[in-house]
């Protein structure tokens, strides 16, 4: 008889929403243990390499579902690992969206002015910075340019990246190599274990149960570190409270595994689950008309020919995010760049014969892919997303030893958002096809359905039981002693990047988990510093009254 | 390629690799090559190495290739058979199909609604990155063989440690006005 594993809090998932409350409830005093289903990567592990086992694959996962494909981490660190770390704060319009229930999404504690403390604390913990157009990269400079050639604006997008160590490699989907991007590796999680969390790597949490104490136990399988289709064994860790970060393509999954343990879930659970609205067009640049029209040349020969260097998104067109327009019309135009493989199957030919996804045309636009462009849209979808039955382990099917799988989200657009996705599409061809910059067309949505690298939504916050997960205070209805803080807890699409304010919603979460502790006589206190020890974003909530509604 | 073992691995192969030449479609690599069907010039998906991803068992589709090698020729029999196109014996029905045929089938199969559309799309996935990422090959050897695909695409070999960097990066000048309401932190109002 072994003795039961134990702790007074378990997170799953180690990306935003796990890594944030593990630094501040280690640092006030609890006992914190992460559990991470994929594999501890630090930066000397992060390759330059597309081979199939490179850390490309081994730190994120694409599941592919009915409608809607999501991207997103498998590795500690989780999403902040393999984001492309834009974080604009979402705009004001957003709180106030009412989507498909016909009355506020977010709780009503909750505003753009409400969040900004928290929205501090994250600038300061990652720590975010402004860029200015020496950091822009050519991808963003060009779109800057058509932009501004079309009467349009264009703002170079805060970022949590050291711009005097970045290299522009555009290898961040894979991890960084030098450090440069902050992920969770270089700021909450070294700081969690300096104050004695425990992260245990490739532990895949299935499903929950109730200890008789009022605690939870954790079940958990053991991934093996190449081969993720194979599980080494199996165990459990009981703790007081739970927090599940596994992401929105795989919170949802956890406890929906778990109704037949812990009864049943809110209505929330599963349901609602947005996309954050994104849709991908690929531009095929014409140097020529850039040189005559824009004026741009780099000064080592090419007019652009630079797809492939630079960091991500560095410019973002923010003119259609105007709170006077109507819900649905509303949407970012962002600069982005995707590696091959993933980035180029569903991209179409401009004005091709249909298929436009592979042939001859398509292999024409390939050999053009220095000169690709690519412009992310994030409109406002409808929550359109519903999880279905859960598959044996985890989140998929495995189909591939790593990174592919199967999942059972399903997607159906609605009307709202293929207007709001046609709307952005012709937006952002009227900018790049002007005087004939460039040709463009929307990636398809026929291959793996619509597709997201930002999920959203799946067990989120509400006032209202019937149309949300979480109380406003991040617990799950029903089930006290559970908290929900990633990007599952966020309300819907927000037009724009979402880290910055899952990041947010995570540190706004943590008070209350504290006192959720302390209720359950665990030895625990809010009020640690940023993890590098600045002050200033505690000095900003301290003001605050932190009893958040429950 | 290894010469196949049997004739029963030579149909597999010659029927994939005319599924990869209709995603990436490259020139016959001799004058009676049927598997490559000569849509369009250059190396394709095949030179570019697709036999060697799809065997490789990292994908997850390896093992299921019989099959989707077998049922791609059910479907091309019976898709032959509804467009009245008479095929070769000779060769894979599949493989007997002229690329538009292969074109059409494949997007049938890969249709939203088609009961096999996972398998088709999977295939397709990997067949696409054989050519656009060589994800059967360290990336930097790949470029210094000379992969057909990684070149054609404009990548360059790495630095010497194995890293590409960019020091040149961007045009390095203001190149439009920032939107009006930018809060003081760089977000949107």
């Amino acid at each position: 008889m072994t003795a039961i594993d134990k702790t007074d809090v378990v997170i799953v998932g180690s990306g935003f929403g796990g890594s944030i409350p593990a630094y501040h409830l280690a640092a006030g005093g609890a006992k914190v243990t992460v559990l991470e289903r994929g594999p501890w990567l630090a930066a000397n592990d992060f390759e330059h390499d597309y081979l199939l086992g490179s850390s490309y694959t081994r730190a994120f996962d694409f599941v592919v579902g009915d409608g809607m494909s999501v991207l997103g981490g498998n590795c500690v660190g989780g999403g902040s690992v393999v984001y492309f770390a834009a974080m604009p704060r979402a705009p004001r319009f957003v709180f106030d969206r009412q989507g498909s229930i016909g009355r506020r999404m977010w709780p009503s504690v909750l505003s753009r002015d409400t969040l900004e403390p928290w929205y501090d604390r994250v600038d300061e913990s990652l720590p975010v910075s402004k860029q200015d157009w020496t950091d822009v990269s050519y991808a963003g400079g060009l779109w800057a340019a058509a932009c501004n050639h079309s009467g349009r604006t264009a703002n170079p997008a805060p970022v949590a990246v050291d711009n005097g160590t970045c290299v522009n490699c555009n290898f961040m989907m894979a991890g960084c190599r030098f450090d440069a991007k902050r992920s969770m590796l270089t700021n909450y999680l070294p700081a969690a274990l300096a104050h004695g969390a425990e992260i245990r790597p490739l532990h895949e949490v299935q499903r929950l149960e109730r200890t008789e104490d009022g605690g939870y136990r954790v079940h958990f399988d053991l991934i093996d570190e190449e081969d993720y289709r194979i599980h080494t064994g199996t165990g459990v860790i009981e703790a007081k409270v739970v927090i599940i970060a596994a992401g929105a393509g795989a919170t949802p999954v956890i406890l929906q595994r778990s109704e037949a343990t812990l009864g049943t879930m809110p209505h929330g659970v599963g349901r609602y689950f947005s996309g954050n609205g994104e849709r991908l067009n690929t531009a095929i640049v014409d140097e020529d008309r850039v040189r005559e029209v824009l004026g741009l040349s780099r000064e080592d020969g090419p007019v652009y020919s630079a797809n492939h260097i630079g960091k991500g998104p560095t410019v973002a067109n923010w003119d259609k995010l105007d709170g006077s327009l109507p819900e649905y019309e509303r949407y970012s135009l962002e600069q982005l760049y995707f590696p091959p493989g993933l980035g180029t199957i569903l991209a179409q030919v401009p004005g091709g014969e249909e298929p436009r996804w592979y042939g001859a045309q398509k292999k024409e636009i390939l050999n053009q892919w220095a000169n690709w462009l690519t412009i992310f849209l994030m409109t406002e979808d409808d929550n359109e997303g519903v999880f279905g039955t859960p598959p044996p382990t985890g989140n998929a099917y495995r189909i591939s030893q790593q990174m592919l799988g199967r999942g059972s989200l399903r997607y159906d657009p609605t009307e709202n958002t293929r207007r709001g996705w046609a709307l952005a599409d012709a937006d952002c061809k009227a900018i790049i096809e002007k005087d004939g910059l460039a040709k463009v067309a929307p990636w398809t949505n026929d291959v793996v359905g619509a597709y997201t690298v930002h999920p959203l939504a799946s067990c989120r916050i509400g006032d209202d039981a019937a149309t949300s997960a979480l109380h406003p205070n991040h617990e799950l209805r029903n089930h006290p002693g559970i908290f929900v803080t990633d990007s599952a807890s966020v309300p819907g699409a927000l037009t724009v990047n979402p880290a910055m304010t899952v990041a947010a919603l995570a540190e706004r979460s943590v008070p209350g988990i504290v006192r959720a502790l302390q209720a359950r006589d665990v030895d625990v206190k809010y009020g640690a510093p940023a993890p590098d020890g600045s002050i200033t974003g505690r000095r900003a909530v301290s003001k605050l009254d932190l009893v958040a509604g429950t | 390629m290894q010469p196949e073992a049997t004739e029963e691995e030579r149909v597999k192969n010659m029927t994939l690799e005319a599924y990869a030449d209709t995603i990436v479609p490259g020139e016959k690599r001799f004058p009676e090559d049927r598997a490559i069907a000569g849509a369009a010039p250059g190396p394709g998906s095949v030179a570019a190495g697709a036999l060697e991803l799809l065997n490789f068992d990292a994908t997850g589709v390896t093992a299921g290739l019989p099959y989707l090698a077998q049922s791609l020729n059910d479907h091309a029999k019976i898709y032959a058979g509804e467009v009245a196109l008479e095929l070769d014996h000779d060769v894979p029905p599949f493989v007997a199909l002229p690329y538009e045929h292969r074109r059409e089938l494949v997007r049938r199969l890969t249709t939203p609604g088609h009961p096999e559309k996972d398998g088709w799309v999977s295939l397709a996935l990997f067949c696409n990155m054989a050519y656009d990422s060589a994800a059967h090959r360290h990336t930097a050897e790949a470029i210094r063989d000379g992969h057909p695909g990684l070149l054609a695409l404009g990548y360059q070999a790495p630095d010497a440690d194995g890293f590409w960097r960019f020091p040149k990066y961007g045009y390095g000048r203001k190149l439009a006005e920032l939107h009006p309401d930018t809060t003081p932190s760089g977000s949107p109002a």
